[in-house]
């Protein structure tokens, strides 16, 4: 048996409505808000970035699982926004979190899906009986151009999953992948901002290969939208998930508990590991989850998890996403979001 | 020991001295003391400056300073205690003096603060904090001070006008003392009303950025007897004292322990109790640093120095008068420059020429100087015989 | 502040490592080598909560060099629930309602950095305490 023992976010306290990107560049806030579903989105605080995020949201996962941060023997961070372009951000978290010298690291890139992607190793890796806990993490930072679409979504957030084989929170039952060569959003070497194919991210690359590894997973376990308690897909923004979940014949309340992006907006490598993070905040155990993550360029990870007895003894040991979602933040208008950023610099 | 007396002053103006080098300062400072003392035999110098280096680049001035004031191959030496500098030069010039290794010491205190940014002039000051606990986090020295005058504030009441008050009294001081850098009055309204430093301290409950330098030469009390140029001012008392560098560590952030003991050290070395002092220069690098001095050396009760303050006690005309030069508030505060600073105003006033700032009758001096936020000070007793 | 000094601290400003006397039992944080509370010089190294109260705060508005972009920012000290008082940066909070008292919670922070092409330098600051 191999799952989850420990999990944790970490949210930043800054928000900006859409309303408030959308007055600097003319753009008709109404249809952003209803045609995507998004109302506003979290900011890093100037002190924060994906190191930050990760080591604070994976101290919240090592309270839930209660074990010697000594026993961790990987950590993987997954993010589009390292702090670094060469220098590991999983040497940082490590030793913050006293994990070190004796565990392996790697800081994962895959747009989106960065986050599932160590997750996904660090199931394996703990199944193959290598080490006995790992540590996956996805978090970003991101940035969207001032004025493009992508700057009324691309958000700050992090969740942390500490993976074991034993005192499960969430056992793992299968897990499966699609991935084809499709760039529908990228970032170049030294470059600020992401470019991205307008609606060419939608059809042949978001529904595509999240349906296609939801399929994939379900005929792999032999299972139906019907016998899930819940289910996360990645969340670029509040339309896509409820798009896909219902075209795969979920319904709301299956999605609903996981579905953050509507007020969080999309924390990119964060994004479904967070939705799993909540909805791991209010299940029962029994509970079958499935969690499709997609990462542009592109490709879906897929996992189906089984909650235990022992989520309900540890998951108020941390604050819930939720509560870090709604009862943590502060609006801030552009300008200051603008020097959040770094968009605006003070001179020296 | 040997008694030691102080023969001479010397001061340059305090400001912005843009056309002054940090040689030209100690040069300037020092020729003032050489005419003021009427000699020109010299054995040895001491130097107190916090950071030549980080302010000017310069080091090593214990070979600059001999060279450019023409005496080459006089020992001298440079002493650090960050803004006890000066009192640290003038202590290590008098146990020269006293232990007979010289006769006649110069004791000179050096700042030359604006030939950096006012953004690299705080780093440089709060390298006298903890650089790894204290000043890694961006914390600055008006905001050590700070954090003691809202805890201040909090635990005893001090209020804003009392906080105020002492730059108001310091600057009426200062407006009669030609070497001033700010020899203006202000309000309390317009000291409360000036722009936020650190909450909640204004810019004029801070000492400003300042270059200057101040000199004294001292000799045996035997020798000045026959130099016989005006009244003989002897030093009497010396107290020196540290604690914590870090204000957090500090067993009461209110109670200066360094300066209470120095005061008690200096005060028992000369005979006397603190209220045999006729008035005293102490170090109000910051409006709410001169309450807690008077509080820890016990000149006022714990939580009085506001409201005693506000009462007139540390006026000119007041029972217990404090800072009659200024103080580092209207004086001006080039950190090493200032513990110096303080001797030559003790023995100007001793000597009964301070003009329209002269307490009368004044025999008796306390001079407090104060390294970073309290973990090291030095207080001199200078007496008029 | 050069790589190799901010490197060295890593075990303190990282994870709040800090050392306990094992004569007396003060914890000292820094650690020390020789205990101010008793003169022993023996110790354990120890994790500290990083939970406890604000015992007194500033907000810096004239920061110095290499804290320019970050001003203003409330910096205090904090006593913890151990008992050991320590000074940093008060952020995820509005200044103007910040006070004496409030439970305080240490989190994992940029502190400052070299520039913009420099080593980025992490460790504890603490955020108001409203659990979350």
């Amino acid at each position: 048996m191999v799952g989850i023992v420990g999990y944790g976010t970490q949210i930043p306290r800054y928000r900006i409505r859409v309303e408030d990107i959308a007055s600097v560049w003319g753009a008709d806030a109404p249809s952003y808000k209803r045609g995507l579903n998004l109302n506003e989105k979290s900011v890093p605080g100037p002190d924060e970035d994906t190191a930050t995020l990760s080591v604070n949201a994976a101290r919240n996962a090592l309270l839930r699982a209660g074990i010697d941060p000594q026993l961790i023997g990987a950590v993987y961070v997954g993010s589009e926004s390292h702090p670094y372009a060469v220098k590991p951000t999983g040497t940082i978290v490590s030793e913050a979190l006293g994990a070190c010298p004796r565990v392996h690291t790697a800081d994962l890139e895959f747009a989106c899906k960065a986050g599932t992607e160590g997750l996904f190793i660090a199931l394996h890796e703990v199944q193959s009986g290598v080490i006995t806990h790992a540590l996956a993490i996805g978090a970003d930072t991101s940035q969207g151009a001032p004025g493009d679409a992508l700057e009324y979504s691309a958000a700050a957030g992090a969740a942390a999953f500490i993976v074991g084989s034993e005192d499960l929170i969430a056992e793992l039952l299968t897990t499966d992948v699609y991935m084809t060569d499709t760039a529908d959003f990228w970032r170049r070497e030294h470059t600020p901002y992401p470019e991205h194919g307008g609606r060419f991210t939608g059809v042949p690359a978001y529904f595509r290969h999240v349906t296609g590894a939801a399929k994939a997973i379900m005929d792999r376990a032999e299972m139906a939208p019907e016998d899930f308690d819940y289910c996360i897909f990645h969340q670029p923004n509040g339309k896509f998930p409820v798009q896909v979940a219902r075209k795969l014949g979920f319904t709301e309340e299956q999605w609903a508990p996981g579905l953050l992006s509507p007020t969080l907006g999309n924390t990119y490598s964060g994004s479904s590991p967070m939705g799993l993070a909540a909805t791991l905040d209010v299940a029962n155990p029994g509970a079958h989850i499935l969690l499709v993550s997609y990462g542009s360029g592109a490709g879906s990870d897929a996992f189906i998890f089984r909650t235990t007895e022992r989520l309900s003894d540890v998951r108020d040991r941390a604050p819930h996403t939720r509560t870090q979602l709604d009862e943590y933040r502060v609006h801030i208008p552009y300008g200051t979001y603008a020097k959040f950023r770094r968009k605006i610099l003070k001179a020296e | 020991m040997r008694d030691v007396a102080i023969i001479g002053i010397g001061m340059t103006r305090f400001g912005e001295l843009w056309e002054s080098s940090i040689r030209d300062l100690c040069v300037e400072a020092a020729l003032a003391c050489f005419n003021d003392a009427g000699i020109d035999r010299l054995d040895s110098i001491t130097i107190g400056s916090m950071s030549s280096g980080l302010f000017t680049g310069q080091e090593h001035l214990a070979s600059l300073v001999p060279d450019y004031l023409g005496r080459r191959n006089v020992p001298a030496v440079r002493v650090e205690s960050a803004c006890a500098s000066g009192g640290q030069a003038v202590r290590t010039a008098f146990l020269e003096v006293a232990s007979g290794m010289s006769d006649v010491v110069l004791a000179i205190g050096i700042e030359k603060m604006t030939d950096v940014s006012g953004g690299e002039a705080t780093y440089a000051l709060a390298t006298a904090a903890d650089q790894d606990y204290e000043a890694f986090h961006g914390v600055t020295f008006p905001g050590l001070y700070a954090m003691m005058a809202r805890a201040h504030m909090e635990r005893f009441g001090t209020t804003r006008d009392q906080l105020a008050q002492v730059a108001v009294k310091n600057h009426e001081n200062g407006s009669h003392n030609p070497h001033a850098q700010f020899p203006f009055t202000v309000t309390r309204k317009q000291v409360i009303n000036s722009v936020m430093i650190a909450d909640p301290l204004t810019l004029l409950d801070c000492s400003p950025i300042t270059d200057g330098a101040a000199a004294v030469l001292v000799a045996p009390a035997e020798m000045a007897r026959e130099l016989q140029r005006g009244p003989l001012t002897v030093i009497t008392g010396i107290g020196h004292a540290t604690d914590t560098i870090s204000i957090a560590h500090r067993a009461d952030l209110l109670h200066l322990d360094a300066i209470e003991l120095a005061s008690s050290r200096a005060l028992g070395m000369a005979g006397k109790t603190i209220e045999d002092i006729d008035f005293a220069e102490v170090h109000d690098c910051f409006t709410i640093a001169e309450i807690l001095v008077l509080e820890s050396m016990g000149v006022v009760p714990a939580g009085q120095g506001g409201p005693a303050t506000l009462d007139g006690l540390t006026a000119l005309d007041g029972d217990f008068p404090v800072n009659p030069s200024g103080g580092l508030k209207s004086k001006g505060h080039p950190v090493g420059a200032t513990g110096v600073a303080q001797i030559c105003e003790a023995v100007t006033q001793l000597r009964g020429a301070a003009g329209d700032r002269q307490i009368p009758n004044a025999r008796i001096a306390l001079t407090q100087n104060m390294g970073g936020s309290g973990g090291s000070s030095v207080v001199h007793i200078v007496e008029a015989r | 502040m050069q790589v190799p000094r901010f490197w060295r601290e890593i075990p303190r400003y990282y994870r709040l490592e800090a050392a306990a006397c094992v004569q007396c039992d003060a914890i000292h944080f820094p650690p020390r080598k020789i205990c101010p509370s008793c003169g022993a010089n023996a110790f354990e190294t120890v994790r500290l909560s990083g939970r406890g109260a604000l015992t007194t705060f500033t907000i810096i508005r004239t920061p110095p060099s290499g804290f320019t972009d970050q001003a203003p920012y409330a910096v205090g000290i904090v006593e913890l629930d151990e008992g050991v008082r320590l000074m940093a940066q008060i952020t995820d909070c509005d200044v103007d309602t910040l006070k004496t008292g409030d439970r305080m919670i240490a989190k994992f922070r940029r502190i400052r950095e070299e520039g913009r092409t420099g080593v980025i330098m992490y460790g504890y600051k603490f955020v108001p305490d409203v659990g979350v």
